[in-house]
């Protein structure tokens, strides 16, 4: 599990520049239903189109140019290292060259072992998306039991706190030998480590529910559905997201790792063995796709979960 | 008067690591029907946990509680609360809000045509019909505490409990709204329990105030009646002696005789 805290202290330090991006975002669409400081925002008299659209573009370079130096940057450090001749790490335009190669057909396929970029992101994201999805069907509701009833948390929370700091992959040839394949194995150790995110969070989202809310529901006699859609579930489901974040986010690190393990179609597997044909700009250009892919999957459950919080900032 | 609601040697104790901690002791009260009675008190003394026993929403370690011949075991719509941070539910919109509470109430009954007129009545009641559609976050602090209100009376509850509905909002909010509140007690008749700490509202609002004694052990001091003519003025009444005496009564109850031994209350 060492490098997914590294990696998520990483992402940590991206912070600013997401935050950046995100005091962007309301700014390009005001019509959203947005938090209460941007609400604050739109009471102020609506400025001239002109005066607005230099406005966004004093914003939107504010936000962006941070970022964009940092990047040119990384990219100068990276040119400069493999300047030297008999460099064993490809430049950035070796890199960039190979990228063009490789996205020009990312969907190419001659057979199992040699298939485009393309088709092994999806065959990762596919896997990706089996086990957590087999984790989220199990951990939401198991951990709305355990937030409702103590005695079943008592129970199981022993377990959870033994098996949960165990690596993913340990759990890796347990899945081959019950399955007897390397593609469900893999699916397997994506589960493992999606659901413990997810009943955790759901659980403590349970036990958060403010009383002022259960008393309602108390004093209005509510039905138990009722009690569930009404007020439960709206409760958790901002710490349910934040739980499904957590779980892609280490899903996405898993993948990589058991798929060089397993084999097959995957970009885990596509790393491994563009590592044994020595063609490391490939295997440059995929950790890019990895970051970007990761990247993309945080910001969309982010979207989502801004979507559905109700009161941050918003309730006195 | 037929007594409607029925306190019997009620008490209170709570286990505490330092032992049993008695927060109420030999609480006894009748409540006519159409009554508005005020609760009293320094804060810690029970006044809340007084309110939360006729709610049900928590029983009585001693004595009994009776509300309309029946002895009160749980909470239950016919005795509606106004919390006192008016705990809306902030992913359903005021209208949903109350719907909520009526569909409860009424929708074994009634179809949906009638159940959305209640609503938008209860609404209408507190002068909120224009804010039906916001959410709460989308609405000032004192019309939050007005669906909250909207929501209890939606419910046409036998009895009215109100947590220090105003306790959070500015003067100027809080005078409107106790304004509302005496114009809605007058037309629905709604028996009403009100706990305050604001003696002013106390007098204007209650038939009866009702002083509590400091906890812990808090008991019931003394009963106040307040003889004042209705509908009631605010500012006619700025100057009316009668008003002006039980307002010295509750005052000197609180000051004198109760006056808050601070190092008790540290």
């Amino acid at each position: 599990m060492n490098a997914v805290t590294l990696e998520n202290a990483s992402r940590a330090d991206r912070g600013p520049e997401a935050a950046g991006r995100q005091d962007a975002d309301p700014r390009e669409s005001p019509g959203l239903p947005a938090a209460a400081p941007v609400a604050a925002n739109d009471d102020a008299p609506p400025p001239r189109a002109a005066g607005r659209i230099g406005e966004w573009l004093a914003g939107a370079v504010r936000a962006l140019l941070p970022p964009a130096v940092g990047i040119a940057v990384m990219i100068g450090i990276w040119y400069l290292a493999t300047l030297p001749a008999g460099s064993s790490l490809p430049g950035p335009v070796q890199t960039w060259a190979a990228a063009a190669q490789l996205f020009a057909d990312p969907f190419y396929s001659n057979g199992p072992n040699d298939q485009g970029i393309g088709w092994n992101v999806l065959a990762s994201l596919q896997r990706v998306g089996i086990g957590f999805g087999i984790a989220a069907a199990i951990g939401i509701p198991l951990g709305f039991l355990l937030g409702r009833f103590a005695t079943l948390s008592a129970m199981v929370g022993p377990i959870i706190s033994l098996l949960r700091p165990v690596s993913p992959l340990a759990w890796l040839p347990i899945g081959l030998l019950v399955f007897k394949k390397a593609d469900p194995a893999a699916t397997w150790t994506i589960f493992i480590c999606s659901i413990w995110p997810m009943i955790l969070n759901t659980a403590q989202g349970v036990t958060r529910v403010p009383a002022d809310y259960m008393n309602v529901a108390r004093v209005l006699n509510l039905s138990e559905w009722k009690i569930f859609t009404k007020i439960l579930f709206p409760a958790v489901l901002p710490y349910m997201l934040t739980g499904i974040r957590l779980s892609i986010g280490t899903a996405w690190l898993v993948i990589v790792a058991a798929e060089m393990l397993t084999g097959g179609v995957g970009i885990g597997f596509w790393v491994w063995d563009e590592w044994n044909n020595l063609k490391v700009e490939h295997i440059i250009v995929a950790i890019f796709v990895i970051g970007i892919v990761g990247l993309l999957l945080e910001q969309a459950l982010i979207a989502v979960a801004r979507r559905f919080s109700y009161e941050q900032g918003a309730r006195s | 008067m037929k007594k409607f609601v029925l306190v019997e040697d009620a008490g209170m104790r709570f286990a505490t690591k330092k032992g049993p901690f008695v927060a109420l002791r030999d609480v006894s009260l009748s409540i006519a029907r159409g009554e508005f009675i005020a609760l009293i008190g320094h804060s810690g003394c029970g006044k809340s946990t007084l309110l939360n026993l006729i709610a049900g929403l928590t029983t009585p370690t001693d004595g009994a509680l009776i509300c309309d011949g029946r002895e009160i075991a749980g909470p239950g719509p016919e005795r509606a609360v106004v919390f006192q941070n008016h705990s809306l539910l902030p992913w359903l919109t005021c209208f949903e809000n109350v719907h909520l509470a009526v569909e409860r109430v009424f929708g074994a009954r009634e179809g949906r045509a009638k159940l959305k007129a209640r609503t938008n009545e209860a609404l209408a009641l507190v002068g909120l019909s224009h804010a039906e559609q916001k959410y709460p976050h989308e609405i000032s602090g004192g019309m939050k505490q007005r669906v909250g209100i909207a929501r209890a009376l939606s419910m046409q509850p036998k009895v009215l409990l109100m947590d220090e509905p105003f306790g959070a909002l500015d003067a100027l909010t809080r005078a409107r709204l106790q304004d509302e509140l005496m114009k809605i007690c007058e037309a629905t008749q709604a028996t009403t329990v009100m706990v305050t700490h604001d003696v002013d509202e106390a007098v204007l609002l209650a038939d009866r105030i009702v002083m509590m004694t400091n906890g812990p052990a808090a008991t019931i001091g003394e009963i106040l009646a307040v003889d004042l003519p209705r509908p009631r003025d605010r500012l006619a009444l700025a100057h009316d002696a009668r008003y002006l005496d039980c307002r010295a009564a509750v005052l000197s109850f609180l000051y004198e005789k109760q006056a808050h031994r601070e190092s008790i209350a540290a």
